[in-house]
């Protein structure tokens, strides 16, 4: 077996030495009842021809690739440079473990501090860790975060968040001391509701949690929900669930948000069928000793060279065990890692282009769908790479089955997510897509069924 | 000793493109508001695509791996990452949309049923979650399951009791999960004795976290009598599975009364560590408690793979999507090389390193329990002269990764080694050496020891002064 280097010789000699005879005498401390399990129900050992084989098949049942997908709500399909793939697949930044001995991980630490570098620079705020599961759990430890800090114990969730973010999030609170409650959305205009933000802000709510762009697509008006939430000295938490809106966008920062926490997906991870991704957080200063998660900070070594090491590590469990700011221990370093390598390979003028076209080609598709009779743009203006469409007749789902059959995945029906919501979809459109691609996808929207 | 690589903001030139991304072809202006826009990203890099593969393959040499070399990192189970298992991940034909409507993802349903059933098979349990995005992740929802399965039988109770050898997550998960965590002291054999857990086990102990083999590589050997009385009492017993490379296809789990375990893909499984993640942490229960995993699952109706995303009496959520799903493919993978016939050869070979090293070790470092080990062993650093910190690093400066070291904290100045079962012997025996040459220069000049490591990138960083004066992003004219 490739993966066994042992010889049965060398078995035999360590066995002497260790001084049995068999190996099953070092299991002697385990109940004999119950030892050695029948394991005839497994399946036999594979070559490596027959697993490529074995996996082909599987492959070869799932029938997406043909589809052009506008398919969104929290992943999306991005432009990833060959350079990330061939960079991040080495097995240098692959197999290592966790950086805990600085003198021999320089090669991660740095790569993780460039990352952390650029997030800050995207997100307009001071300090960013690496790294968080991904944008729902983060979500949820910006709320375990909020209370935390704020002492705090009512938190408001914007009902335009998304439904499975917030599901998380419930998921997290339901035992502990935290009262969530909901904000209504505006009808009109897709956004959070603000005489009803206002109505449930009051000196008991730790954070008001919010996503821009919205559920909906919608981009909020962040300085207003911020402003609100400040007069009531809550804090003001951004979901970003399309991490690409970022380098388009103005940043949480400048909004005055207080923590930005998401899904980084975008910077080159694949779509994957839903993982591994990228939870991000980043805060302002005054949050750093109570974040969650891995911070890579710089040092100098004993001959006052420049270096990075893992830091500020009393918040973490292995210190601090049910005291800690979060259990979290394996993260996503690696993907954080492959992100900072796509931020440097699109660089400023690329990656400026890829969330321009994302925009560009979204607003496209809504000019070109107002002709449209079996459909209506729900939300028309100040949406960013994200589409609410509404069907005049018949439900969403119907329309992606009629589109399905013309290889066309036509966006996300919300009653995926509540069975209530029976005529809306939701498309993304990204920097892979073209004229001539979205022109497919208007002319299949006109069409009669 | 050679400078380490600028950062990638100091190289940046203004007008250098690394990418070749064309801009968009369709007409359209954009229609968000001015105000809700940004301008350009202020220092954002701008370097040239052979500029950006000679900074990565730079910082790649200062960089211990798995592929470079041996890593005998207790309780973290570092065992070789199978290249194949990278290319079937990486498949085009595999990398769908979350939300692909099911009939189109069957062959990626398929995948995680069959690594469900495998899982459960190499257990004994009757079901699994892939929910889960690591150990810890897993360990906060099987807290989860249990909290939500006794509030159904009326009361959630109050206390979850964790051995003083075990991993930190294990109290934080408990604690987050909402329960009071209660410290059992190890006895004499490093093992958690019938008499005090019977004196800690009173009606509002929800559960016993237990890890097993546990962290000083010890098999539990109390542990059906364990469960009889925790079952007795009402209460569960949760089986942390970090250390499950020891046991597998050698005893399950589930035979030995366990009701909820997690499992690790990236240790056990052969995933890649990737500096700390992504992992994958299953979770796995009896009977009894599979209406209360999480959602989403996949069944099978008929010859189709369906998902379920609601039903009320699961804990919910834990993670958006489906889990890490690319981790899943390798961990599948994995098995269906080793298949029926190498299983139980993984966890054997494991114990025989283990032993192996123990055997060569034991008269020249402390043991200190002698009870009898599996897949790893705890030395203490009682009776030398230098500190385990100084051994660690001088590891470095003859190659090699240092083990874990000062965990668990019950033994002093622990040195916990595992080698796994995808080391040679030729590997173990250079480890062994290398060590005895450590402990001679510790005797001989410890001074050596304390400078360590010499040989590497970098010398001991300044630890304190990064956490007192926090630099945590480059800055222009911020940096040193």
């Amino acid at each position: 077996m490739r993966y066994l280097p042992l010889t049965d010789a060398e078995r035999e000699e360590m066995k002497k030495i260790i001084g049995i005879a068999d190996v099953k005498e070092l299991f002697s401390c385990l109940p004999s009842g119950q030892c050695h399990p029948p394991l005839d129900k497994l399946p036999g050992a594979l070559s490596e021809p027959e697993l490529v084989a074995a996996f082909r098949d599987f492959a070869g049942k799932n029938s997406f690739s043909g589809q052009l997908s506008f398919l969104g709500a929290g992943a999306y399909a991005h432009f990833i440079p060959e350079v990330v793939t061939y960079l991040s697949g080495k097995g240098e930044f692959l197999t290592p473990y966790t950086p805990y001995q600085p003198e021999v991980s320089q090669g991660s630490l740095q790569a993780i501090f460039e990352y952390q570098t650029m997030m800050a620079m995207l997100t307009g705020l001071d300090v960013v860790n690496a790294s968080l599961y991904d944008g729902a759990t983060a979500a949820a430890e910006a709320v375990l975060l909020a209370v935390r800090r704020s002492g705090r114990g009512r938190v408001l969730l914007a009902s335009n968040l998304h439904p499975e973010y917030a599901a998380v999030i419930r998921t997290y609170v339901q035992n502990l001391p935290i009262e969530l409650q909901t904000v209504a959305v505006a009808e009109g205009s897709g956004r959070v509701d603000e005489p009803d933000l206002r109505a449930k802000l009051d000196e008991t709510v730790a954070a008001f949690i919010f996503q821009s762009p919205n559920f909906l697509g919608v981009v909020e008006d962040a300085r207003a929900i911020t402003a609100a939430v400040h007069e009531r000295k809550s804090y003001a938490v951004q979901v970003v669930a399309e991490a690409m809106s970022l380098a388009y966008l103005a940043t949480p920062g400048a909004c005055g948000v207080d923590i930005a926490v998401g899904e980084a997906q975008s910077f080159g991870l694949p779509l994957g069928f839903g993982g591994p991704y990228l939870g991000f957080m980043a805060v302002r200063e005054e949050f750093l000793r109570q974040m969650p998660g891995r911070l890579v900070g710089q040092t100098v070594d004993l001959d006052g060279k420049r270096g990075y090491v893992l830091t500020l590590s009393t918040r973490e469990q292995h210190i601090k065990r049910e005291k800690a700011t979060s259990n979290i221990c394996s993260n996503e370093a690696w993907c954080a890692m492959r992100a900072g390598m796509y931020l440097a390979v699109m660089g400023k003028h690329g990656l400026g282009r890829a969330a321009r076209a994302c925009h560009l080609n979204a607003a496209y598709f809504v000019s070109g769908a107002a002709g449209l009779k079996k459909i209506r743009v729900v939300y028309a203006k100040n949406f960013y790479n994200e589409v609410l469409i509404e069907v005049t007749k018949g439900t969403a789902a119907a329309l992606t089955a009629a589109l399905k059959k013309k290889g066309i995945l036509a966006g996300v029906p919300l009653s995926w997510f509540d069975r209530g919501q029976k005529g809306r979809l939701l498309l993304a459109f990204s920097e892979l897509h073209d004229r001539r691609a979205i022109d497919r996808l208007l002319a299949a929207l006109g069409e009669k069924a | 000793m050679k400078a380490l690589p600028k950062l990638m903001f100091e190289l940046s030139r203004e007008g250098k493109i690394g990418c070749g991304l064309n801009e968009a072809d369709v007409p359209a202006a954009p229609a968000v508001d001015p105000a809700l826009r940004r301008g350009d990203i202020a220092d954002f890099p701008q370097l040239s695509e052979v500029e950006i593969v000679r900074h990565y393959m730079a910082l790649a040499q200062l960089n211990y791996s798995v592929d470079a070399g041996f890593y005998p990192l207790g309780s973290c189970t570092m065992k070789y990452n199978p290249k194949i298992n990278e290319k079937l991940a990486a498949a085009d034909e595999l990398q769908a949309h979350p939300y692909a409507p099911c009939d189109l993802v069957q062959g990626n349903l398929e995948i995680m049923a069959r690594l469900d059933w495998w899982l459960c098979e190499l257990t004994g349990l009757a079901g699994f979650t892939l929910s889960p995005a690591a150990g810890a992740h897993g360990e906060f929802t099987g807290m989860l399951v249990i909290r939500k399965y006794l509030q159904e039988k009326g009361d959630p109770r109050k206390v979850v009791l964790i051995p003083d050898s075990a991993h930190g997550t294990n109290p934080a998960s408990a604690h987050f999960a909402g329960y009071e965590v209660r410290e059992i002291p190890s006895n004499a054999q490093g093992i958690i004795g019938l008499e005090e857990l019977r004196a800690h086990l009173t009606p509002d102990v929800a559960a016993l976290m237990m890890t097993n083999p546990n962290t000083l590589g010890i098999f539990e050997s109390n542990i059906t009598a364990i469960a009889e009385a925790l079952h007795a009492n009402g209460s569960l017993l949760y089986m942390d599975g970090a250390n499950l490379n020891a046991l597998l296809g050698v005893v399950r789990p589930g035979d030995l009364g366990v009701d909820v375990m997690h499992l690790n893909l990236h240790k056990t499984f052969a995933t890649p560590h990737g500096a700390g993640g992504p992992g994958s942490g299953p979770v796995g229960v009896a009977a009894r408690l599979l209406p209360f995993l999480p959602v989403p699952r996949i069944v099978k109706n008929g010859d189709q793979f369906e998902v379920v995303t609601d039903d009320p009496r699961s804990i919910g959520r834990v993670k958006n999507f489906y889990g890490q799903f690319l981790v899943m493919v390798r961990a599948l993978a994995y098995l269906m090389t080793l298949g029926r016939e190498n299983v139980r050869r993984v966890a054997e070979d494991a114990v025989l390193n283990a032993n192996y090293i123990r055997k060569k070790l034991e008269g020249k470092l402390d043991l200190p329990y002698a009870t009898s080990t599996l897949h790893e062993v705890v030395f203490s650093d009682q009776g030398l002269a230098v500190k385990t910190l100084d051994i660690a690093k001088r590891l470095l400066d003859y190659g090699c990764h240092p083990f874990t070291i000062y965990f668990p904290l019950i033994v002093h100045g622990a040195m916990m080694i595992e080698p796994t079962e995808t080391e040679s012997k030729e590997t173990l025996d250079e480890f062994i050496g290398i060590m005895e040459t450590i402990l001679r220069e510790a005797r001989e000049n410890p001074d050596l020891l304390r400078q360590a490591p010499t040989r590497t990138p970098v010398r001991r960083l300044d630890e304190t002064l990064a956490a007192r004066k926090p630099v945590l992003k480059w800055s222009r004219g911020g940096d040193m």
